[in-house]
């Protein structure tokens, strides 16, 4: 069974549409990381799945059922982008009283304000908080109860550079226990490793998805390969075999491959063959290339559609 | 059920918290205290007059006290959780917008009755221990009856005050309406009722005037509190009521079906609020 399934979701508010057929499924145990602008749809997206919006046409089923069932609530968890608390309570009553409403226990509350490193500001009041503080306690809410689902918004704004790490190795964790994520995020370096699929999202359409490798295919940006300590440079240039590709040399005793991605296996291959270089680098189109590549083929799109 | 006490028992201990409970008990075992001794000095008596007196006084007072309180108490219960962004987070939980309405009302209500309790319950103490030959009977009948027609006042001020905390878009408008709702019901009412009982010359149904006064809690409270005695000196447009063929029971109905009548219409306006 699916984690999520959505199907031909279009979302309009008056003549707006903020989402466009949007079809869409995340698999138990799989990590979706969500991408776009301000005003994509990403928030929107997770409201869908939250039942906190319904649909104008097309359906959402959350683990196997209506988004609002509460059986469904009950396994999901959600941190909100700039999550807020009631000011006037601790960490630590904070965490209790949605625990309460979640039916989860008191002990599981408390054991994960250690988790997430909270332990020591536990019955300090909320509005004493950091923003980093305040996303932790997020995230503690939204672990309550073991969700089977997770939706984390912006889950890195305010976190220092250590506990965004934590956070990615806890995002592992989860999923290895088969835990299903999505994961919406503006910064983007660094989670790469810790996600299975991308999804891009722009103007409420999802132009994208798939694993980095495959949209990496599809998009055909440019792979680079940098060898060194090469010891027949000039043989090299003249015989490697460039179909698709590019050839330059670099430094003294190193040259740099420019080609698809597709295509990388094969001239290193090739590369091996003929030579033994001392050090190799593989530069692959970043994620953040390809939701460059694919936001300004949308907003390509879009405006030839306007001038149609 | 268990999901509206989990609401409750965190607006509880947020009144316990931030003082509310302690301040309008206090405010009210003051009041009460003043009025029962102080309450006749207009008229050159110093001391304790009689139950009936005292509890008229206390009436007309908490006429202006039980809404107000109420409305502060209440008028930010939704919009305010909206903008503070922890609605949002509340509504992803397995729990309905019903369930967090009535947490809420359970929590208010339990905080103004408690008050009430203590406040006038201290004040109704004081007059059976230090009044000599208080008739105790008397004094507990009154007091009971008075207390308990302040909470149901209360509570129906705290379902209106849901009604337009569901239908503000911004906390300052909700404070803004509050204002509006006790203006309304607590001075303007009475006053257009007055007035077209004088200019319509007697061309207004006689026999419809009066029932008009059940549109207005404050003045179906005062009734009850009024009806309690014989030949209590009705003045204003209370004097309608004497025309008026209901027995007190049904008066206290009124008081019930407003706070529900307003708490349902709460509902209905929390409902289509955009998540």
């Amino acid at each position: 069974m699916n984690a999520v399934e959505i199907q031909g979701v279009s979302l309009r508010y008056g003549n707006m549409t903020a989402l466009h057929e949007l079809d869409l499924h995340l698999e138990a145990g799989e990590v979706l990381g969500m991408f776009g602008h301000n005003g994509a749809g990403k928030t929107t997206t997770m409201k869908l799945i939250l039942g906190l919006l319904t649909p104008s046409e097309g359906q959402v089923r959350v683990l196997g059922q209506a988004p609002d069932n509460p059986d469904v609530r009950r396994r999901m968890g959600y941190l909100q982008e700039n999550v807020m608390f009631y000011p006037q309570l601790s960490g630590r009553e904070t965490l209790q009283h949605f625990a309460r409403i979640k039916g989860a226990s008191r002990q599981q509350a408390d054991g994960l304000l250690d988790q997430v490193g909270l332990a020591h500001a536990a019955d300090r009041r909320v509005k004493t908080y950091s923003k980093g503080m305040r996303q932790r306690l997020g995230l503690a809410q939204a672990l309550l109860g073991d969700p089977r689902l997770l939706l984390l918004d912006e889950p890195t704004v305010g976190l220092d550079p250590i506990a965004t790490q934590d956070l990615y190795v806890l995002i592992d964790t989860l999923r290895q226990q088969g835990t299903s994520v999505i994961l919406c995020s503006h910064v983007l370096p660094g989670v790469e490793a810790h996600i299975n699929r991308a999804a891009i999202l722009a103007g409420g359409r999802l132009e994208a998805i798939g694993t980095l490798g495959r949209l990496r295919n599809e998009a055909g940006l440019p792979s680079r390969i940098r060898a060194s300590g090469l010891q027949h440079r000039e043989r090299l240039l003249q015989t490697l075999s460039l179909e698709h590709s590019s050839i330059r040399p670099l430094g003294s005793d190193g040259i740099e491959l420019t080609g698809t991605s597709s295509g990388k296996i094969e001239l290193l291959r090739q590369l091996l063959n003929q030579d033994q270089p001392t050090d190799i680098e593989i530069f692959q189109p970043s994620l953040e290339d390809l939701y460059r590549y694919y936001t300004e083929r949308a907003g390509k799109a879009l405006v030839a559609e306007e001038k149609a | 059920m268990n999901q509206i006490w989990n609401i409750a028992r965190k607006e509880l201990s947020d009144g316990l918290r931030n003082r509310w409970l302690l301040a309008i008990s206090l405010l009210f075992a003051v009041l009460a205290v003043g009025i029962a001794w102080l309450g006749a000095a207009a008229s050159g008596q110093l001391g304790f007059t009689s139950i009936p007196a005292t509890i008229a006084s206390l009436a007309s007072l908490a006429t202006f006290l039980m809404p107000l309180i109420a409305l502060l108490l209440a008028y930010d219960a939704i919009v305010g959780e909206d903008e503070g962004g922890t609605l949002m987070l509340l509504m992803t939980y397995p729990i309905g917008r019903g369930q967090i309405l009535l947490g809420k009302f359970v929590g208010h209500g339990l905080i103004l009755a408690l008050a009430v309790l203590i406040g006038f319950g201290c004040a109704a103490i004081a007059i059976g221990v230090l009044v000599e030959g208080v008739e105790l009977k008397l004094l507990i009948w009154a007091f009971g009856r008075f207390m308990l027609s302040s909470t149901l006042l209360g509570w129906a001020f705290l379902a209106l005050a849901y009604l337009l905390s569901s239908l503000a878009s911004e906390k300052s408008s909700a404070a803004g309406l509050a204002l509006g709702v006790w203006f309304l019901f607590v001075l303007v009412f009475d006053l257009v009722l007055l007035a077209l009982l004088v200019f319509s010359e007697g061309k207004f149904s006689p026999e419809l005037l009066p029932w008009l006064l059940l549109l207005n809690p404050t003045d179906i409270y005062r009734l009850v509190n009024l009806a309690g005695f014989d030949g209590a000196n009705a003045m204003g447009v209370l004097s309608l009521a004497e025309d008026l063929p209901v027995p007190g029971a049904v008066l206290w109905l009124c008081l019930l079906l407003w706070a529900g009548l307003a708490l349902l219409l709460a509902y209905a306006a929390f409902r289509r609020r955009a998540a």
